[in-house]
């Protein structure tokens, strides 16, 4: 059973405390490096990186104190793009390498940019192993549903039955939610947002800056050359409305033209369901709490999705919730071993408690 | 044992496995027993698994370290934790090699084995000369444990001992009876019997005791009455061989007083040391250490040790997997940390990729590898030296890594010394070779001074490094130093150095991508200069006689027997040269000087010639394998043979 700390969450300067700040304001253009940025025209991964470029000025940390780190894919180019520190890595260990540097470095604010291929596939080990750990990293993982460096074969995120280069006569695997993995894997921090809605994208990031520990955000991020459209269903005006449950904490979960829908719960089975909301059934919609302790509701959230049509996708943050931060308690550990034995002394260490002498 | 017992005037201080030094015999005193001196005895404890043969192999190590004998162990065991009771596969032993003057190897044959069950006997009893002391538990030596290995008669009736000296010693029965004042199950009594063996065996050479009884209190300071029901089994065995007429003579074997420099000496294992270098290179680089680890046999050691240690800033994490673990490592030494991973050679294989990352960005990390037998998962708990090829080209790419070896278990403390400069000084990923023989095997060490250690501080960069044509400032990550080709190491948390870097192919200074054909083909063979032009110490030379024709070279854990097989050879009045490399890369400047001085040159190694391969290659010698993989360290009889007819040929 996972500890959960007390709720609401920290403030933005609480999270952030230990990371010194920047001394003048910042803008956009400060974290813009001096790189091309080679995606391809088009390419999802522009509106967010000019969302995050945007957001980091409202941190206001010391840009040097900011590290992100990739792995291998079209979106693990981001680095190279943002004015910070930064390492491209290899494919699928950005959550690990970046699990040392925030151990290693609490001065610092780390952040994760991986694709679904990425995360999932190569390195689907050490993303849950990053989130039930709880590390001080924030996870962006741009989920396009295709692999789109290796030129247009389908991912761990692809729908059954994905005609692509690899699978002419469709993908025979079944996909992962990334939501409902990442809360199975303990995750404190859960949201999912949508690469063309900057204002949402931005309210996520702000939300998952002032996590203290592990935040994952799941970006929607259209690949327009080999999954052109994937996500259309949430994008289109007149779709979106059916298709997309916008979850806002403490707020009535309720979605479609006027909000005529809404989620309430089974209540034999106590699933999750949508219904048209009624004069007699609107005391029973559900109240979205991010901060419930359990993940059950969280979890059962993210199975309305439909995998294929996308039918019913919540956005947002789907749990916030605090743990204890593993860089802390490493550092507390220490703290405590030095209250304890006192700082190490060498020459007692290698001397150790049983020795002889041999006089010459 | 007469047989076994050489006059005293031949027993000189050299390595002499086999034969047993008889170094002078005293009366009995007050009509007690009779005691006699040696130079040296070899001591082989073995067991079931579950017999604690590696504790007591360890406290009579203990025992014999704190009176001053040099020494030399060899614990070996099943990878299983509890194998099946009482089968040849579940046998543990420890076999320790004490002396009055300085000695090399755990030894080849043990004098005294203990077997404490038939087992143990049968497993160990093909190392034994004839001739040798034998103490068996005769309590084990019934019908089942005895057909569970094959024996259909007792070998302690039907006359198959006889050319040796057999001690039958009801070790069970008189443990239980020793402890019925305890109160204990049966059970729970019997588990003390490998105490007893301790305890007679600490009579039997005048070991002290005190520390022993000290350790096992505080062992089970929990479980007092457990405590003290140890130490009376120790204290009955050793009162048993005080007072019973089998044990007719007990031996001395003097401190080795003149073997040894001045200095306050401790008992070591590889693993220990190599742990300690670690903490030293961190306090004397200033640099806090950081440690990225999944467990593994033989290298889960040094996670477990590091980890006692936190008051020196020290980190381990334990990671989800090998990748991981040496990810959080790179991680931490982007971050500015002495970075380091421990593992073994089907870790390697998992790290491999991230190493060659490594390699590409130019941080410093140490990836320390305690070999063991392979492939795949081979015999995790047994020695091997197969991973050289492995840390030498293991990766994709062109894609150099330095390598150090240390030789025995005391040397792993100053190899990692070494690698961390290394490292530090050419920000580079350096094997530790190291192996299951050096990590777990002890021997004495003489403490060294903190003041004498290496200073390792670094410099990082702080401030740009490079004005552009329009004359600006600005930081170039891959600018190097011209003298080291090391490139400035720069951590986050440092104003206007911001840099990206990765694993794709960068511009050399600028450190921006470059697919660039000339560039590519500049930063490879900028990256195997770098490393080709690390300063290392040259290649020494041991040849008294100045004019020896025949040169054996050997790396790593090699060094004990192939030293005590070169003594066997020059007092058989042979001439040899000998020479044991700790870089295998870069190789010492002279290597090459070095064998073109000899008509041969012999290389052991406990692989099937992977530095042979190596020095064929690069120096186009015709070097000659000798090579043994058998999950032990070779014996320096057999070495020595092999060495004489190289000599001869």
């Amino acid at each position: 059973m996972t500890e959960i700390l007390s709720q609401p969450p920290l403030a933005l300067s609480e999270a952030l405390s230990l990371v010194p700040k920047a001394e003048g304001k910042q803008s956009m253009k400060d974290f813009k490096s001096d790189q091309e940025v080679r995606w391809c025209p088009g390419c999802g991964d522009y509106a967010i990186l000019a969302a995050v470029q945007g957001f980091m000025p409202e941190l206001g940390l010391a840009k040097e104190n900011i590290v992100f780190v990739s792995g291998i894919g079209c979106s693990s180019r981001f680095p190279y793009y943002m004015n910070t520190y930064g390492m491209h890595s290899i494919h699928g260990r950005a959550p690990a390498i970046a699990t040392g540097l925030a151990a290693a470095r609490r001065d610092l604010s780390v952040w994760v940019v991986t694709g679904d291929g990425d995360a999932l596939s190569i390195g689907g080990n050490h993303l849950i192993h990053a989130l039930r750990r709880n590390v001080n990293l924030k996870i962006l993982l741009f989920n396009n549903r295709i692999y789109g460096l290796t030129k247009g074969q389908y991912s761990p995120t692809s729908e059954v039955g994905k005609i692509t280069k690899s699978t002419p006569m469709g993908s025979l695997d079944a996909p992962f939610n990334p939501i409902s993995l990442a809360l199975g894997a303990e995750a404190g921090f859960v949201a999912r947002t949508v690469d063309s809605d900057r204002k949402h994208l931005t309210q996520v990031l702000r939300e998952a800056a002032a996590h203290p520990g592990t935040a994952l955000v799941e970006i929607y991020q259209n690949c327009n050359i080999f999954n052109d459209g994937a996500f259309d269903a949430l994008k289109d005006k007149e779709q979106a409305e059916e298709a997309v449950i916008r979850l806002e904490h403490g707020k009535p979960i309720r979605f479609g033209a006027d909000g005529a829908k809404g989620v309430v719960r089974n209540q034999a089975t106590g699933d999750l369901e949508v219904v048209a909301v009624t004069a007699e059934n609107e005391g029973s919609v559900l109240v979205h709490d991010a901060h419930a302790a359990s993940p059950t509701t969280a979890f059962a959230l993210s199975r309305l999705a439909h995998p294929d049509t996308l039918h019913h996708t919540p956005i947002g943050v789907l749990r916030d919730v605090q743990r204890p931060v593993y860089d802390d308690q490493m550092s507390t550990q220490i703290d405590a071993a030095v209250e304890r034995k006192g700082k190490g002394d060498l020459g007692a260490l290698l001397a150790g408690n049983d020795t002889w002498t041999v006089v010459g | 044992m007469t047989s076994q017992v050489s006059p005293a005037e031949q027993a000189e201080p050299a390595d002499q496995q086999g034969e047993r030094g008889l170094a002078g015999e005293r009366g009995a005193p007050d009509g007690g027993k009779e005691v006699r001196r040696l130079d040296r005895v070899i001591i082989r404890f073995a067991g079931d698994s579950g017999d604690g043969m590696q504790l007591t192999g360890d406290r009579f190590t203990s025992e014999t370290a704190s009176f001053g004998n040099d020494l030399s162990t060899l614990p070996n065991f099943p990878a299983e934790i509890r194998a099946p009771a009482g089968t040849l596969p579940g046998v543990s032993s420890f076999q320790l090699h004490f002396a009055d003057h300085d000695i090399l190897t755990p030894g080849d044959a043990p004098d005294v084995l203990v077997a404490m069950n038939p087992a143990a006997l049968k497993a160990n009893l093909g190392d034994v000369p004839r001739g040798a002391e034998i103490i068996v538990n005769t309590d084990e030596f019934t019908k089942r444990p005895m057909a569970k290995v094959g024996y259909e008669r007792s070998p302690l009736e039907d006359g198959s001992l006889d050319a040796y000296q057999v001690h039958p010693v009801p070790l069970t029965t008189l443990t239980i009876e020793a402890l019925k004042e305890f109160g204990l199950s049966r059970k729970e009594a019997e588990r003390s019997k490998n105490m007893f063996a301790l305890g007679l065996l600490s009579w039997m050479y005048h070991r002290p005791t005190e520390n022993t009884e000290t350790f096992l209190r505080q062992k089970f300071a929990k479980k007092p009455q457990i405590a003290e029901a140890n130490v009376a089994a120790f204290r009955a065995g050793w009162n048993f061989g005080e007072t019973t007429e089998d044990f007719a003579v007990s031996y001395e074997v003097a401190p080795a007083a003149t073997a040894f420099p001045a200095g306050t000496y401790r008992n070591i294992s590889g693993n220990l040391a190599l742990s300690y270098g670690l903490i030293a290179a961190s306090q004397q680089a200033d640099l806090p250490l950081f440690l990225g680890s999944y467990p593994i046999t033989p290298a889960s050691d040094i996670l477990h040790e590091l980890s006692k240690h936190k008051n020196f800033g020290v980190r381990t994490f334990q990671a989800e997997d090998e990748i991981a673990g040496i990810g959080a490592a790179l991680g931490a030494a982007f971050g500015g940390a002495l970075a380091v991973t421990t593992t073994s050679g089907p870790g390697v294989a998992l790290k491999s990729e991230t190493i060659g990352l490594a390699v590409s960005l130019e941080l410093p990390l140490l990836v320390i590898d305690i070999q063991r037998g392979g492939p795949s998962t081979g015999l995790p708990t047994k020695t091997e030296q197969a991973d050289l090829l492995q840390a030498m080209y293991g990766r994709n790419g062109e894609a150099p890594v330095p390598i150090v070896a240390p030789r025995t278990p005391a040397d792993c403390f100053d190899a990692t010394l070494d690698a961390a400069r290394i490292a530090l000084t050419y920000r580079t990923p350096v094997f530790v070779l190291s192996d299951g023989y050096l990590a777990n095997g002890s021997e004495p060490w003489r403490v060294p001074e903190v003041d004498g250690l290496p200073d390792l501080r670094v410099q990082f960069a702080t401030g740009p490094n490079h004005t552009t044509e329009d004359g600006t400032e600005v930081f170039w990550p891959y600018k190097r130093d011209p003298q080291t080709l090391a490139r400035p190491w720069a951590v986050p948390g440092t104003p206007g150095l911001e840099h990206r870097i990765g694993g794709i192919e960068k511009q050399d200074g600028s450190g921006n991508i470059s697919y660039d054909p000339a560039n590519h083909d500049h930063m490879v063979r900028v990256r195997q200069a770098k490393v080709d032009g690390i300063e290392v110490e040259e290649l020494a030379v041991d040849d008294p006689t100045g004019d020896a024709r025949t040169l054996v070279l050997g790396w790593g854990s090699t060094y004990g027997p192939i030293t005590a097989a070169v003594r066997r050879v020059r007092r058989a009045g042979d001439r040899i040269a000998q020479a044991h490399l700790r870089h295998l890369n870069p190789f010492p400047a002279n290597l090459g000087a070095v064998l073109a001085r000899y008509d041969k040159v012999v290389v052991p190694e406990m692989n099937l010639g992977q530095l042979a391969t190596l020095i064929r290659a690069k120096y186009l010698v015709d070097a000659r394998s000798f090579t043994q993989v058998r999950g032990l360290p070779f014996k320096a009889e057999q070495l020595a043979t092999a060495l004489k007819e190289a000599i001869d040929d």
